[in-house]
């Protein structure tokens, strides 16, 4: 007989941003079964979402963008049953900078103790901060005026800002990526920038191996328990950081499959992420029809293909930079939403696979997370 | 000088609603006393900014795939934003047939 008292259990909650809306999943039995719910904003493509358990309170945030009407960011207090979104609006470019929003590609929250400061990263590349729980953003004016930016060029989906990671140990310590100019480190809360892109080659750059900046980063993850080591998977190349960003080295090539968008770091092991690499930039779908996330447990020295309950024939999957999450708990959720409109789950670490739901419009974003 | 603007299904429910609103605009200080297409953007700016931002971008430029009437007459066939508006004139904000 549940009596009211005692420690509450935790939902889990799966936010998927498709190009038709945000649709959600909620499980209630310990990642047993999951209801769907949904669309909620129809008719806009979800490139973000943002599950924010900081400060005792649930904010949700999207970012998302109409073909017609633009982008817009919404929040919701109350797990997604209604979303608002500030008349004034909470993000945009100041005029001066004579530029304009495209596209909301990250949500992030902030340092653990600072539960009003979330960052997003937007298209054109460049870096936001919000003090005030998402009512007003303003630009990080430091990497908006980096001599680099100029220089920069976009990747197939755009100049976009699609990862930023701050540091759990020191909140003035900040990771972005940008493709296609690469990795951004700042030391001091965003007022200063460096690339951080020693060791990432460029095969798409003539006479570069390495330039200080310029590389198509996909997606990058830091390390469970080391904070200084990142994983990265680059538009041809996956690598390692053990020093903060500051270098890179080439992880174990996974039988030479070097394109992917996601990866995904354990919450709690260290040591341990995931890759789900596709076939060539040329096909960017998963290798020969077979649908397979791969594991390290050992900083990428060796990699273990994950295949049970994914489907292994005619299986022609791509799963975007942001469509691959873990839910945070041990053992760890994870969740992976395909262009085809499949979301995949395991709560397992990764052992075992099955379907959560599918005939969803192409899934752009997912994010899950416990939520009391 | 009040103007009438007739707002598209998706964007009602940024103005309670409405199929359509009446916009105060104040005439330029200097000039002719015209009223054009961005005086109203301006005024819908102040009194329901989240239906302006969905017409026009940060640096003031038409969104792409929206287009605005006054009347019958499509102001990029005009002057654009500089499109008058004369008393009696509406301005219809609809979306262009494109997406996918």
């Amino acid at each position: 007989m549940d009596t009211g008292y005692g420690p509450r259990s935790m939902d889990t909650l799966i936010l998927v941003g498709t190009a038709k809306g945000l649709f959600s999943l909620r499980s209630s039995d310990g990642r047993s079964g999951f209801d769907l719910s949904g669309p909620s904003i129809p008719g806009e493509e979800v490139y973000s979402t943002c599950i924010d358990t900081r400060g005792g309170t649930t904010r949700l945030f999207t970012g998302s963008v109409s073909n017609h009407w633009g982008p817009v960011l919404r929040r919701s207090d109350d797990q997604g049953a209604t979303w608002t979104e500030h008349q004034e609006a909470a993000l945009s470019f100041p005029p001066e900078r004579e530029a304009s929003l495209a596209r909301i590609w990250q949500l992030t929250p902030g340092p653990a103790d600072e539960p009003e400061v979330v960052y997003a990263g937007v298209e054109p590349a460049a870096l936001f901060r919000t003090d005030d729980g998402g009512r007003t953003f303003s630009l990080v004016d430091g990497l908006w005026d980096h001599p680099h930016r100029p220089q920069w060029q976009p990747g197939g989906g755009g100049l976009c800002l699609h990862t930023v990671l701050v540091h759990p140990d020191d909140p003035n310590r900040l990771l972005v990526a940008i493709s296609a100019a690469g990795v951004y480190l700042s030391d001091d809360g965003g007022g200063t920038w460096r690339a951080g892109n020693v060791g990432i080659t460029v095969p798409f750059l003539p006479d570069a191996p390495s330039p200080e900046f310029g590389q198509c980063v996909h997606k990058v993850a830091r390390d469970a328990q080391d904070h200084e080591r990142f994983y990265l998977q680059h538009h041809g190349g996956i690598y390692r950081s053990d020093d903060g960003g500051g270098s890179w080295t080439p992880m174990t090539s996974i039988a030479g499959m070097d394109f992917g968008f996601p990866v995904v770091a354990h919450p709690t092991r260290p040591g341990t992420a995931y890759l789900l690499p596709l076939h060539s930039d040329e096909f960017r779908c998963t290798p020969d029809g077979h649908c397979v996330v791969w594991r390290t447990s050992d900083g990428g020295a060796s990699w273990e293909p994950l295949t049970s309950g994914l489907p292994q024939e005619s299986a022609h999957i791509t799963v975007l930079r942001d469509g691959f999450t873990t839910d945070g708990q041990d053992p760890a959720g994870l969740y992976f939403g395909t262009r085809s409109g499949e979301l995949y789950g395991s709560v397992d670490d990764g052992d075992h696979w099955r379907i959560l739901t599918d005939h969803l419009p192409p899934i752009l974003s997912v994010r899950a997370s416990a939520v009391g | 000088m009040h103007v009438r603007v007739r707002v598209p299904t998706p964007l009602r429910e940024l103005v309670g609603g409405a199929r359509t609103v009446e916009i105060a605009v104040a005439p330029p200080p200097a000039g002719d006393g015209t009223v054009t297409v961005a005086a109203v953007l301006d005024a819908i700016a102040t009194e329901h900014p989240a239906l302006e931002r969905r017409v026009r971008d940060e640096q003031g430029r038409t969104r792409v795939h929206v287009n605005l009437f006054v009347g019958a007459d499509n102001v990029r066939d005009r002057g654009g934003l500089t499109t008058p508006i004369g008393p009696g004139e509406e301005l219809s904000i609809i979306p262009a047939i494109s997406g996918g």
